[in-house]
């Protein structure tokens, strides 16, 4: 791990001054961030540490029916906390499915939000990576991807978005709250990540010094609540990444199809939200049928960016199947193996 | 620079100087307070053999920068036992063999405790298996393992029943 600086702040203002600076970072739990430091993929010299910051670990149920997370949220404190996962299931089952529960017990909502990839070229600093070295190339395009992007990538990246908690989040046109240099300012999570095109190495839409404060889910978002589910596939059933994976909420009446979400994770540099899938959803009559079309849609585009064209009808899979759990109906409670294509009955073994 | 951190660990109130602040927890443990009980396994927050108690919840003490945490308090697997009176958990990994070479054991037992404080897996064996799925076992005690966590917990819902046992 490089030298760093470590401050402080006793505010957002004090915070964001400190963290324009060229080569400061935030630090929140560190889950992400000290694994890419003592890695080398993340070299900062300035450790700003906004853990304390008062006020931004609130979960605050709004009068117009929404909800705002404060950004320093623990992943598990919001999964946990009943009205939300009540009225966001496939929210909570996302961030249940994800890492391991030490780690969901540190991570911010946040944080998760601004985690980088898990490419292991990325990783795997005597590797070409445009994201870590702009021009240097990328390793990944002609090694080891299997488990690389089927959507959006391009020649110079072909890596994903590695979170859970981003899927249903996209689908639920979630809103970040931003404080930066230039004051407060708002945009929807699915502008936030940026596909890689010629700058992989951008991310996100955040300029140096900017802060994400919040995260807000407007009031429609909980309407989906009684037909929401998040499905996601590992190559192993707990503890792991998404191969593939799937946020479908689904409002229904009388058989029909009268609002439709679907994301997807692990497919692109960013969770992809499958607005040409939902137009297809909306007006039919729930069914495998139409969820059949609508995996055709979401996936229309894809093409493979190496040894991962399985990938694809993976994903279709997925879509069809989240799509049918969430049409069956949200169950009371997540369950045992969140987000686990393999079902549990109480007492299985799920080593199979 | 130079930083001071005050810390409670196992009950015991510690003011530590830093030189450095890419110390992590984990290495302030173990180095600087020679509580050894926590392990390293990967140092990156991938196996658990790390994990201990920081206010009440199960962290990676890898991924926790020791300054970060000023003024929290911290239970790691020295602070379990009263005296020579196991923790149930601790007790119910003998009963049910939930180790063999036990380098994962400190963090499994930690993982366990913060498991069943949470209250989420109640006795149900594949909740147990997913609440410990962030703690590897090299050695595969995994079914002793969920064997113990489900006994210790009955243990300890049950206290009156421990005593006449």
């Amino acid at each position: 791990m490089n030298a760093f600086d470590y401050v402080r702040p006793a505010s957002v203002a004090e915070a964001i001054a400190a963290a324009a600076a060229p080569g400061a970072a935030y630090l929140a739990a560190g889950t992400n961030l000290l694994d890419l430091m003592k890695g080398g993929m993340s070299r900062p010299t300035r450790l700003v540490d906004v853990s304390r910051l008062p006020g931004l670990d609130r979960i605050d149920h709004l009068p117009d029916g929404g909800v705002r997370i404060g950004a320093l949220v623990r992943n598990a404190d919001l999964a946990h906390d009943g009205a939300f996962a009540r009225a966001y299931p496939a929210i909570a089952e996302a961030l249940l499915s994800g890492a391991s529960a030490q780690l969901r017990n540190a991570a911010t909502v946040g944080g998760n939000l601004l985690q980088r990839t898990r490419c292991a070229y990325f990783y795997d600093v005597a590797s070409h990576c445009n994201k870590r070295q702009p021009g240097a190339g990328c390793a990944a395009r002609g090694g080891e991807n299997r488990l690389h992007a089927v959507l959006g990538w391009s020649e110079a990246c072909i890596a994903t978005h590695p979170s859970d908690f981003c899927v249903p989040l996209v689908a639920l046109d979630a809103v970040v709250e931003i404080e930066g240099r230039s004051g407060r300012r708002e945009i929807a999570l699915e502008a936030l990540h940026q596909l890689p095109g010629n700058t992989p190495q951008r991310e996100s839409a955040l300029e140096p010094g900017d802060l994400i404060v919040a995260l807000r889910l407007p009031s429609e978002a909980r309407s989906f609540a009684p037909h929401a589910r998040y499905l996601k596939l590992r190559e192993r059933t707990s503890y792991a990444f998404a191969l593939v994976s799937a946020a479908a909420g689904l409002r229904i009446e009388d058989g029909t199809i009268r609002a439709a979400r679907l994301a997807l994770g692990g497919v692109a540099a960013k969770p992809w939200r499958a607005r040409g899938a939902e137009k297809v959803l909306v007006g039919a009559r729930a069914g495998d049928e139409v969820f059949r079309r609508a995996a055709e849609a979401a996936l229309a585009e894809a093409r493979p960016s190496g040894d991962n064209a399985f990938k694809i009808e993976l994903a279709r899979r997925i879509v069809r199947r989240a799509l049918a759990l969430a049409a069956a109906g949200t169950p009371a409670r997540v369950p045992a193996l969140p987000a686990s294509p393999f079902s549990s009955a109480p007492g299985a073994l799920h080593a199979v | 620079m130079n930083f001071s951190i005050s810390l409670t660990v196992n009950g015991v109130r510690r003011e530590v100087g830093l030189d450095d602040p890419r110390v992590t927890l984990l290495d302030l443990l173990r180095e600087r307070l020679h509580l050894t009980g926590t392990k390293k396994g990967c140092d990156r927050g991938q196996c658990g053999a790390c994990t201990v108690l920081v206010d009440g919840r199960r962290v990676n003490a890898c991924l926790a920068l020791a300054l970060s945490q000023d003024g929290a308090e911290v239970l790691t697997i020295e602070g379990v036992a009263r005296g020579e009176q196991l923790h149930p958990v601790q007790a119910a990994f003998i009963a049910h063999d939930g180790f063999q070479c036990g380098f994962c054991t400190p963090g499994q037992i930690m993982s366990a405790i913060g498991l069943i404080q949470e209250g989420q897996a109640g006795d149900d064996p594949e909740r147990v298996r997913e609440g410990m799925s962030g703690n590897l076992c090299r050695c595969g005690a995994y079914a002793g393992i969920t064997e113990a966590v489900i006994e210790a917990q009955e243990n300890l819902a049950t206290p009156a029943r421990r005593r006449s046992a």
